[in-house]
């Protein structure tokens, strides 16, 4: 499958995207996500009492790799956890679908840790918002920080990353597409150009 | 706030984290109307669901800001409850509403109170009814989602869901199970749910009992009717047994119960010749002693208690897939 086909399908019937850019390739996203591990590692000063948890979907396959390289940099095994952000959404009820809720899994205690949140994307900040309180409800951490592979801008809440892969700014016709080798097949982050995002209900919803 | 903050360009919050459900779906009134999916959907749900029951904060703030209103014409302890749990856990308002001291007595009609109810601000209604359809005249006619929870001998569909869900999570899967539904199918809402359920998820459903108390004129594909229960016991998966009234046997439907349980009781005997991995179902409220011993029901195989644990996930999964519906 390549990485093309799979957005158009993520995309359901939408309208297709009238260009395409490759923003980072994967090579670009492995020196980023290494970067990152050096980031979090000096950061922190160790991975000692460090949580990765990923934001459902394309933040756990990134997490799980960022523990990879805290493996090799520090030879200490960081524990990934899953989080679906659905049920705390700011907007359930107002879509004419409900999104399905996805599954969560912590393995460990988050009381006391430091939490690295990992999503691909970073935009409004409001999965950050829901991500955050959905972490408390699991207990309470020493410190959440936030790992994001693209930062692209435009910002509706008082959130910033603590480590970012790419700053990339963008206006809000655009779509940044992150694309993972566990779920897309190969590595990639696309910029797109679309009149709004295919999702089958926005063209109603856009004129409001 | 508006809608408007996730349809431009992309979205953090829009489709990447989450699909969209497949279909929105208003109402839960029988599992008739439930496609493969739509059933497939619900326990999905109810697993994510039951990872929430699992936290030391067992809420999740799904349903802030929601009205569900409990409104049972009819007694009941497990169903009610369940819903109520299951609402508050999503953290919605809860209120709860029985006909005894109410509008109801004075003579107010099932629509003007479901209309009155939607006016004080419900969203979704919770009905149960000793008459077949009301559900389904509340549904027509108020502005809010409807769950049915038990309509006459017709249908209990959150019950059969949280069933398929239990032999789901138990066995791993519906397809090709056997399933024994046992006692008085005739007057129960709970078999009839389950048989459109297990049939529609590819189970064989064999519905054992007495002639007087069997449906003869329920037929679907992928069921039978079979009155030697010692004949099949052998060769199910699930054996779910029915409380059996005694007031059937004051009717003469069936000679009496002690010969009842003589040829359809789940006693020890006939457990012994079940297969090893067999399950015991029971949707209660049971008549221990009489469709099914008491030991057998407290017995390994039994999973009568997990069955109530997880009519909670169940409904919550309901509730959350009802209630962003809009109207």
């Amino acid at each position: 499958m390549t990485p093309n086909t799979d957005t158009a399908a993520r995309n359901g019937n939408g309208p297709s995207p009238t260009s395409s850019k490759v923003i980072m390739s994967a090579e670009d996203v492995r020196r980023a996500l290494t970067r990152i591990a050096h980031e979090i590692t000096e950061h922190n000063r160790g991975v000692r009492n460090l949580v990765l948890v990923g934001m459902r979907t394309r933040g756990i396959p990134l997490a799980r790799r960022l523990a990879e390289k805290l493996d090799e940099l520090e030879n200490v095994q960081v524990p990934v956890g899953e989080l679906d952000i659905t049920l705390y959404r700011d907007d359930i009820g107002m879509r004419s679908v409900q999104p399905l809720v996805g599954s969560t899994a912590i393995p460990v205690d988050v009381s006391g840790k430091v939490i690295v949140l990992v999503d691909d994307v970073l935009f409004t900040g409001r999965s950050a918002r829901a991500a955050l309180d959905a972490l408390i409800d699991y207990g309470r951490p020493k410190a959440i920080q936030l790992a994001v592979l693209v930062d692209r801008g435009h910002r509706e809440l008082p959130i910033r990353p603590d480590y970012v892969g790419k700053n990339v700014p963008t206006s809000h016709d655009e779509d940044v597409a992150v694309l993972v080798r566990e779920i897309d097949g190969a590595d990639a982050v696309e910029i797109r150009a679309v009149s709004s995002f295919g999702f089958p209900v926005s063209g109603e919803e856009a004129g409001q | 706030m508006s809608v408007r903050l996730e349809t431009r360009g992309n979205s953090e919050l829009g489709t990447q984290n989450s699909k969209p459900a497949a279909q929105p779906r208003k109402h839960c009134l029988d599992l008739n109307d439930y496609s493969a999916e739509d059933i497939q959907q619900v326990l999905d749900t109810a697993e994510a669901m039951q990872e929430v029951l699992a936290r030391p904060v067992k809420k999740a703030p799904g349903l802030r800001g929601k009205m569900v209103v409990n409104c049972f014409y009819e007694s009941s302890t497990r169903t009610r409850v369940s819903f109520e749990v299951a609402a508050k856990n999503l953290s919605a308002d809860v209120v709860n509403f029985s006909a005894g001291g109410s509008s109801v007595e004075k003579g107010e009609s099932l629509i003007d109170t479901a209309k009155t109810l939607v006016a004080l601000g419900a969203n979704v209604i919770i009905i149960r009814h000793s008459m077949a359809g009301a559900a389904h005249v509340v549904a027509r006619n108020a502005g809010a989602a409807v769950i049915n929870a038990g309509d006459g001998r017709h249908a209990h569909p959150s019950q059969a869901l949280l069933d398929l869900y239990t032999m789901r999570a138990r066995i791993g899967r519906l397809r090709g199970l056997k399933v024994a539904i046992v006692g008085d199918v005739l007057h129960s809402r709970v078999a009839r749910s389950n048989v459109h359920g297990l049939t529609r998820m590819g189970a064989e459903v064999i519905l054992c009992g007495p002639a007087t108390l069997l449906p003869v004129n329920l037929q679907l594909p992928g069921m039978r009717f079979e009155h030697n229960l010692d004949a099949i016991i052998g060769d199910m998966d699930v054996v779910m047994p029915l409380r059996i009234q005694k007031e059937r046997a004051e009717g003469g439907l069936i000679p009496s119960l002690r010969e009842y349980r003589a040829n359809w009781g789940i006693t020890a005997q006939r457990v012994a010749r079940m297969r090893g991995d067999a399950l015991i179902m029971h949707p209660g409220p049971m008549n221990p002693g009489v469709e099914i011993d008491p030991e057998v029901a407290v017995s390994p195989r039994s999973v009568i208690e997990s069955q109530v644990s997880n009519g909670v996930a169940i409904r919550m999964a309901l509730l959350y897939l009802l209630a962003g519906a809009p109207m």
